[in-house]
């Protein structure tokens, strides 16, 4: 998964389960964290592949491996590799609670991150609130064949009740991740004239919804992009 | 005092608005894994001035670390026919970037660009000629893709003698050849957004040939009833290109016209020397050159080194969206937009001195 905030661009791998729960007892329930070399290399192979597709510069891993030596390091250890394979791109490690110190306070150095599951929802979800909120935020999920679009951060959430009974839900993610689509799909003209138009109307700022502080339903912000469409 | 303010004015300066200052797109763009594997391409140098304009490709390419590998092959005008590796070579890539092959005049002799495009049935030629900021021209807003039917018309190259002291040329047009050439013209329309289509022909005096390739036009048109289509006869189409270009948008045509009306647009919008273009076919793509393709220029212009090696680049930028690296294709456009747009490195085509070096280095320079 990846998106865009504070333009940096984050990934974590979707396949490992960041806890398998097993019960033993009536009292202890025991959590098991998998990392495999296998979906560490692809993560990070994808990770500076993008980066080096995008004309980006840098590249964080973001890891608790002090504590978790060897699941982590693991990880490490094959992000390290494919760094080596891109000269020309820095890598950089951070451990993820000084991370989401890092981006609260000074989210201009970070550029691409890559993460391990568990910590890129967190790190995804602080980095979108800090660039605007998850409700703007464009991303999706890739694998070897497949693509599914969806909001970039929070993208399980089906929002509160209010938001579905007044239609004042945001628009803006699911529609910069369908231009994302229509790029995937190549058709960049129309995704660019997609863009534009969201971005323009964000920029008027007469037509948002509350969690970007205004008080338009979706509908019409809907109606302002068709508006702007060139 | 000035070490308090220093920082508040940093600040400010950082706070610009993201779509007042330099213009960089960010683009979200999620590609799948394996997009970035490199990709091989032809390379033809050819004669004159080919080999200078495909050599500053190569070093911007290098600079940029491009995912592109070229294969290189010699291939020069005076060959009877294009080799069979280069052909083989260009089918298994999919995609060439080549520089001009010198045509003799007259004779019989076949010209070798013309036998690659019919070789690889690449039917549609594409320029875009437009105005580049920076690079006065008499008008300004000009946007024109001219999009050339490649492979019949009046280059189909059927010429005999019937008697000693007269010759026929035969201009063939067919119902084929014309109906995909319109339904690239407007496919192209339809996905880059334009807003008109013209077909430019001799239907009048022409009334049979060119009335086919107008009927083809109109029922591929009635399949797109968003764009706009109208037609324009080619004499007209002329004097209405040198007086009030702006109103063309895409342009279709058949091969001769095509030619004619390309060269002009590329003359009005800043001339020959910077105008990108290529040679699309179902499997195959040629870039080259967009306005006189073919030309390979003054010996004059390849003993100093001064040929424009914008147009090539900025074909070749084409090239790499084509291959899906937009990124790359985006750098390499703002690059040479920006080298015109300053105005201190230009060729004397574009009313400097610089050499073709000089414009690469400062391409390179400019890269983001």
């Amino acid at each position: 998964m990846g998106f865009e905030s504070s333009n940096c661009k984050i990934f974590k791998k979707k396949l490992e389960a960041s806890s398998l729960k097993f019960p033993t007892t009536m009292m202890l329930s025991i959590s098991k964290s998998v990392i495999t070399k296998f979906c560490s290399e692809r993560i990070a192979k994808y990770a500076f592949e993008y980066a080096y597709l995008n004309n980006r510069k840098t590249v964080t891993a973001v890891h608790k491996a002090n504590i978790m030596k060897l699941a982590d390091g693991l990880f490490l250890e094959s992000c390290r590799e494919i760094a080596s394979r891109y000269p020309s791109i820095k890598y950089n490690e951070i451990i993820v609670d000084n991370c989401c110190m890092q981006l609260v306070s000074k989210p201009e150095q970070f550029d691409v991150m890559v993460t391990p599951n568990l910590y890129g929802n967190l790190v995804a979800n602080t980095a979108a609130g800090i660039a605007g909120g998850t409700g703007v935020m464009p991303g999706g999920n890739v694998g070897a064949d497949h693509a599914v679009f969806e909001q970039g951060a929070s993208a399980g959430n089906v929002g509160k009740q209010k938001f579905v009974e007044r239609k004042t839900a945001n628009p803006v993610a699911l529609l910069l991740s369908s231009a994302m689509m229509l790029r995937h799909l190549q058709f960049p003209s129309f995704a660019d004239r997609l863009e534009n138009s969201v971005k323009r109307v964000i920029l008027e700022g007469k037509y948002r919804t509350k969690d970007l502080g205004g008080n338009s339903t979706t509908q019409e912000v809907i109606d302002a992009v068709i508006a702007n469409l060139e | 005092m000035a070490k308090r303010t220093l920082p508040i004015l940093k600040q400010l300066l950082h706070r610009q608005h993201p779509l007042l200052s330099v213009p960089s797109r960010s683009v979200t763009y999620m590609p799948r894994p394996g997009d970035g594997a490199p990709r091989t391409v032809t390379l033809i140098p050819g004669d004159g001035i080919g080999p200078l304009v495909t050599g500053a490709v190569e070093q911007v390419m290098d600079a940029m670390h491009a995912p592109i590998y070229f294969e290189k092959f010699d291939v020069h005008g005076d060959m009877k026919i294009i080799p069979a590796e280069v052909v083989e070579s260009i089918r298994r890539n999919k995609v060439c970037l080549k520089g001009g092959l010198n045509t003799p005049m007259g004779g019989g002799v076949s010209s070798l660009n013309l036998q690659l495009r019919k070789e690889l049935d690449l039917y549609a030629s594409l320029v875009n000629c437009c105005n580049f900021p920076g690079l006065p021209t008499r008008h300004e807003d000009v946007d024109i893709v001219v999009i050339r039917e490649n492979t019949e018309g009046e280059y189909a190259g059927l010429e005999h003698e019937v008697v000693p002291g007269v010759v026929e040329s035969l201009k063939v047009i067919t119902k084929f050849c014309s109906e995909r050439i319109a339904k690239y013209a407007f496919e192209y329309a339809y996905l880059n957004n334009r807003k008109t289509v013209t077909a430019v022909h001799k239907a009048n005096i022409m009334k049979l040939a060119d009335g086919l390739f107008l009927e083809s036009c109109r029922e591929i048109a009635s399949r797109y009833p968003g764009i706009k289509y109208n037609e324009i006869i080619v004499d007209n189409c002329c004097m209405q290109l040198v007086s009030k270009p702006e109103q063309f948008d895409v342009m279709v045509t058949p091969n001769l016209y095509g030619n004619l009306v390309a060269n002009t647009a590329a003359g009005i919008a800043g001339g020959t020397g910077v105008m990108p273009g290529g040679n699309v076919g179902a499997d195959h793509a040629v870039f080259e050159q967009g306005a006189s393709a073919g030309n390979v220029g003054k010996q004059k212009i390849v003993d100093r080194k001064t040929a424009n090696p914008v147009a090539l680049l900025l074909s070749s930028a084409m090239m790499l969206r084509h291959l899906q690296f937009p990124t790359f294709a985006d750098r390499l456009e703002n690059s040479v937009k920006h080298v015109i747009l300053e105005g201190k490195h230009r060729t004397k085509d574009l009313g400097g001195k610089s050499t073709t070096q000089e414009v690469v280095d400062a391409v390179i320079a400019n890269l983001e």
